[in-house]
């Protein structure tokens, strides 16, 4: 089982370096034909121009073509906004599309070979890894040793493995030319899927779905001995397959809108954006069955199923987000902060979130149905803000990549607006608790300690009080690592759910408030 | 009343939970709470999760460092020398002194040594203290070749799993014929013992440690047995029971037996100074089938909930209700509502069953009439609140069983276990059970037994 491991890891490694190494074993030499088959018709003739002195020439490297492009393209974006001429500015981002188009290099040439090197041997290596340490260690050491783990409690490793992920974040979302050479290799599998080229959103699907899938294996490993875990898990994984990976893809196969069932507004902010109503309403019947749907599963969905799960139903057993956190940010939900502090802040900013996402939907929705006479501009600079600050940079980079330093649910603790609503549904109106058992809690804090929600469960438990929180994404974690079976995640009649003055059983000589 | 001092000798449970609730119930005291060992409140019973990585040190403390400013307890780190109850002053190892109007000690335990020669070398401890957590830390913090563990209860085998951790091998010395033979029953502590083996602990049952051997350091080496086995270990661990840490009140007025002589008020022989937790003996056992000595986490919640209550109300008796407990070993939960006796008692009716794969049992133990006295269960939970009613209602065994699903607290989809002990219960008594229905998701998707 050892040998087992140790090759797998080797694997690992070796698949993250190639990984790493792609990006910068590429050259890129651009013809007018790749430019104009790669931009919009009304950017054309003005690109094909500007981007003259370009032509046939060999750059080294992604920087240096970039490089040169904006050297050629900025100057004359520029002149047009200082002319204020803003019909003719250019607002696209052609930088990855062009580096696509010229580039050259063995993810191009060999793309099964790339892919099978690189994120091939991580997910065998993680696989192979995830088989031989879990499979080996005994139950009653499941959640031990994170604390002695650098990776898992800030040491170097821990820095390093969030740099990295940090910095593919950054990369990701703002300078995705550099990723190129990584797209090419999943081309194929794109043509395959979609029968369209293959951008950086799908790489980071593919890589998204495989991690969730990989890591997933680990957890149902790790949890061999308790079917709710598992179930959930495989429940995780398959929504992050099929609906959130394999049939957008197949939709737009077929001409249809692309297209994930399980996102749900406001998590899935621009559902009412302009350009998606304008999709879904040109789209035919199934555009039309999508805004329906979408639709009700905000005001139905949502509150129905949360009424009679808690927002579990959601969170743990299908947000893609919750299914990056508890499979591959499983072993960092120890670093969430347990502090009163920390719990003022995440309802601050949780509940803020919440009203930005509505308050400029609102104003999309009016603009729409008034087509822009009112307030077009703030609002476009409303969602590009939004989509800057929330979408990218909080629930991108600090959600994911701040995982091995904050924990694995920051985005879904501070940020997630529909994790908000999800929240008050729960607080207020719902069949979920945790039921603590009468008077068995030792105050170990386990508990507390390994809840990814920074939820002080032991304060709860500790008082023989059921625990109600909005946050609770219902993981099972407490219920799991508590050594006094006092703790279990249930449904139940309304009536008795929040004890305000909780009794411990055990003390016949009073009966007071704990 | 005024606002009298009430000065808490310990920061433990039983202190702790004595000063929060004076301050919810008389907003004038002046509280102050006093340990040596740490300068804030934490879990003892946390302390094996600090060891194996599972949890830090921070989160051994139930609250933050502010609660205790917000609430006005002062917390004080120093150990108490001297006490003189005339006038009332309490004096300091730093040299300082306090004043007190109230004194209420809660000075917990202390694990019990038997005079071993060579129990005070390096490398023998006990594990109760905080301290004791960071010697052993220490003397494990290099690779040892084995370890010994002396005494089959519960600090035992956590030690035993935390060297696990770490992967010492341990052998596990137990004086009785089986482990925690003053608890549990014959079948149980096999199903324990085979349990601990698969993690490769040598148990050696009816073995006593005689005598501990030193290397040239002072460091222990070897034990040897009663049998006149000698064992070479690098570390001991003791884990021969605890004992209530009153030493230094022996040499005062203050009546001491084992612990500090307490009547069911918490009163001691001497005004205006009670007695609460771990370090309190009773001068009659506080309930049926309970002890004069109350070591457990929640007995001493429950005796500073009580005393507290009666400084700020009527005073009342402290009368602990239907028993219970739960504990781990390694993988298997323990838990225990109402009394079991751990040796069969003819004409007294018991029902035991085990599942096949021997990591999951139940056990209840009725009288002569039939009813619920108390049961014991292993690899599964069950639900308090439902045991505890039904050993005050004195329910049949019949009904129990019948009624039996919802008395099970496993989380969802968890194998149906009472389905097979219906099922076993009525083979053994005879009596028709109608067993529990299954939902269909869990029938779908639930474990299988
Ligand atoms: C490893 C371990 C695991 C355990 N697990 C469980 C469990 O799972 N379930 C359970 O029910 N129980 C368990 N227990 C027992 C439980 O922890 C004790 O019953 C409980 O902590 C006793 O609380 P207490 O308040 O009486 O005293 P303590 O917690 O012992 O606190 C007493 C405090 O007083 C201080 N003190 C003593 N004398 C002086 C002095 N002269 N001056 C200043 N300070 C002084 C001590 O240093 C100590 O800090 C466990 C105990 C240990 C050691
Ligand atoms: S893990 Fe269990 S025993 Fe420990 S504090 Fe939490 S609820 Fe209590």
């Amino acid at each position: 089982m050892r040998k087992i491991e140790i090759i797998g890891l080797i694997l690992f490694l070796v698949g993250m370096s190639v990984f790493t190494i792609l990006p910068f074993s590429s050259q890129y030499r651009l013809s007018e034909e790749q430019l104009r088959s790669s931009v919009k018709d009304i950017h054309r003739d003005q690109l094909a121009e500007l981007m003259q002195p370009m032509y046939g020439q060999t750059y080294t490297s992604t920087h240096s073509f970039l490089t040169a492009y904006s050297s050629y393209f900025k100057p004359y974006n520029d002149e047009l906004k200082a002319k204020q001429a803003w019909d003719q500015v250019i607002w696209d981002d052609y930088g990855f599309v062009l580096a696509k188009a010229a580039m050259d290099g063995p993810s191009k040439t060999n793309p099964w070979a790339s892919l099978g090197l690189s994120i091939g041997l991580i997910v065998l290596g993680g696989i192979m890894f995830n088989l031989g340490g879990n499979g080996a260690s005994h139950e009653s050491l499941t959640h031990t040793g994170v604390f002695h783990s650098s990776l898992k409690n800030k040491g170097l490793l821990g820095l390093l493995t969030g740099s990295y992920l940090i910095l593919f974040y950054v990369i990701l979302y703002w300078f995705p030319a550099y990723l190129a050479p990584l797209v090419w290799m999943v081309e194929p599998i794109s043509q395959f899927l979609s029968g369209g080229p293959a951008s950086q959103w799908f790489l980071y699907g593919l890589v998204y779905t495989l991690a969730i899938g990989v890591m997933g294996v680990r957890m149902l490993l790790k949890y061999r001995g308790n079917r709710y875990q598992q179930l959930r898990t495989a429940s995780l994984i398959f929504f992050q397959t099929a609906f959130a990976f394999i049939i957008p893809e197949v939709l737009v196969l077929l001409n249809k809108p692309y297209f994930d069932f399980k996102n749900i507004w406001p998590l899935d902010y621009d559902f009412f954006y302009d350009y998606q109503l304008d999709t879904f309403i040109s789209s035919g019947g199934l555009g039309l069955f999508m805004l329906v749907w979408g639709i009700l599963l905000i005001v139905i969905g949502v509150p129905v199923f949360t009424y009679f799960y808690g927002k579990r139903w959601y969170c743990s057993w299908v947000c893609g987000c919750g299914g990056l956190a508890e499979t591959v940010g499983d072993e960092f939900r120890h670093l969430s902060d347990k502090s009163i502090k920390a719990w003022q802040w995440e309802r601050w900013m949780i509940h803020g979130v919440l009203a930005l996402a509505v308050v400029m939907t609102a104003l999309t929705l009016v603009n729409y149905f008034t087509s822009f006479s009112l307030l077009g501009q703030v609002t476009n600079q409303l969602h590009s803000m939004y989509g800057f600050a929330i979408g990218s940079a909080f629930a991108g980079v600090v959600g994911t990549g701040f995982y091995p330093l904050l924990g694995n649910r920051v985005w879904c603790r501070f940020g997630c607006p529909l994790a908000a609503y999800l929240g008050l549904v729960q607080r207020f109106k719902s069949r979920f608790r945790i039921t603590t058992n009468g008077g068995q809690c030792i105050s170990c804090g386990n508990c507390s300690t390994h809840c990814e929600m920074g939820i002080d469960v032991r304060a709860y438990a500790q008082q023989g009080q059921n625990i109600v929180r909005s946050s609770c994404v219902g993981c099972g974690v407490c219920a799991s690592v508590c050594p006094r079976g006092v703790l279990k995640l249930e449904n139940g009649p309304e009536e008795d759910r929040i004890h305000e003055f909780p009794i411990l059983i055990g003390n016949d000589s009073i009966k007071l408030r704990a | 009343m005024g606002s009298r001092h009430f000065v808490i000798i310990g920061n433990g449970i039983s202190g702790i939970t004595f000063a929060r609730h004076l301050r919810k119930g008389d907003d004038q005291a002046r509280i102050t709470v006093i340990s040596g060992e740490s300068p804030y409140f934490f879990s003892r019973t946390a302390l094996m999760y600090v060891y194996m990585g599972q949890m830090k040190w921070e989160h051994t403390q139930p609250y933050e460092p502010h609660f205790w400013k917000k609430n006005r307890i002062d917390l004080l780190q120093d150990w108490v020398k001297t006490l003189d109850f005339e006038t009332k002053i309490l004096g300091f190892a730093s040299g300082e002194t306090l004043t007190y109007d109230v004194l209420v000690l809660a000075t917990g335990s202390k694990p019990a040594f038997f005079g071993w020669p060579g129990q005070d070398l390096k490398g023998v401890q006990g594990l109760y203290t905080k301290q004791d957590l960071e010697t052993m830390e220490a003397a494990t913090s290099k690779p040892i070749q084995r370890a010994v563990i002396v005494g089959g209860g519960l600090i035992g085998i956590e030690m035993a799993e935390m060297l696990t951790y770490k992967k010492i091998p341990v052998t596990f010395l137990v004086r009785e014929n089986r482990f925690w033979e003053q608890v549990l029953p014959e079948q149980e502590a096999e199903l324990v013992q085979k349990h601990i083996s698969a993690y490769s602990i040598d148990l050696r049952l009816q073995t006593e440690l005689k005598e501990i051997l030193a290397d040239e350091q002072g460091n222990v080496r070897a034990v040897i047995t009663t049998a006149g086995e000698e064992i070479p270990c690098e570390f001991l661990g003791i884990a021969t029971g605890v004992t209530p840490n009153v030493d230094f009140l022996k040499s005062t007025t203050l009546a001491v037996g084992k612990g500090v002589k307490v009547n069911s008020y918490f009163e001691s022989s001497v005004p205006d100074v009670y007695a609460i937790g771990d370090c309190a003996e009773f001068e009659q056992p506080p309930g049926p089938g309970r002890r004069t000595l109350e070591q457990v986490w929640y007995t001493g919640r429950m005796h500073g909930e009580t005393l507290a209550h009666n400084f700020c109300n009527k005073p009342v008796s402290y009368q602990p209700g239907v028993w219970f407990n739960s504990a781990k070993f390694f993988a298997i939960e323990y838990q225990t509502y109402g009394i079991v006796r751990p040796d069969a008692v003819a004409g007294v009716p018991c029902f035991y069953w085990e599942h096949h794969l021997g990591k999951v049992s139940f056990r209840m133990e009725m009288d002569e009439a039939g009813k619920i006295a108390g049961v014991i269960n292993l690899g599964f939970r069950l639900r308090h609140e439902f045991f505890d009613r039904a050993i005050r209602e004195k329910w049949s065994g019949q009904q129990v069983i019948q009624r039996l699903e919802e008395g099970v607290f496993d989380p969802e989809f968890y194998a149906p276990y009472h389905l097979e002990i219906q099922n076993a219960f009525q083979d053994q008594f005879g009596v028709p059970i109608s067993t529990s229905k299954q939902s269909f998701l869990q029938k779908i998707f639930g474990a299988r037994l």
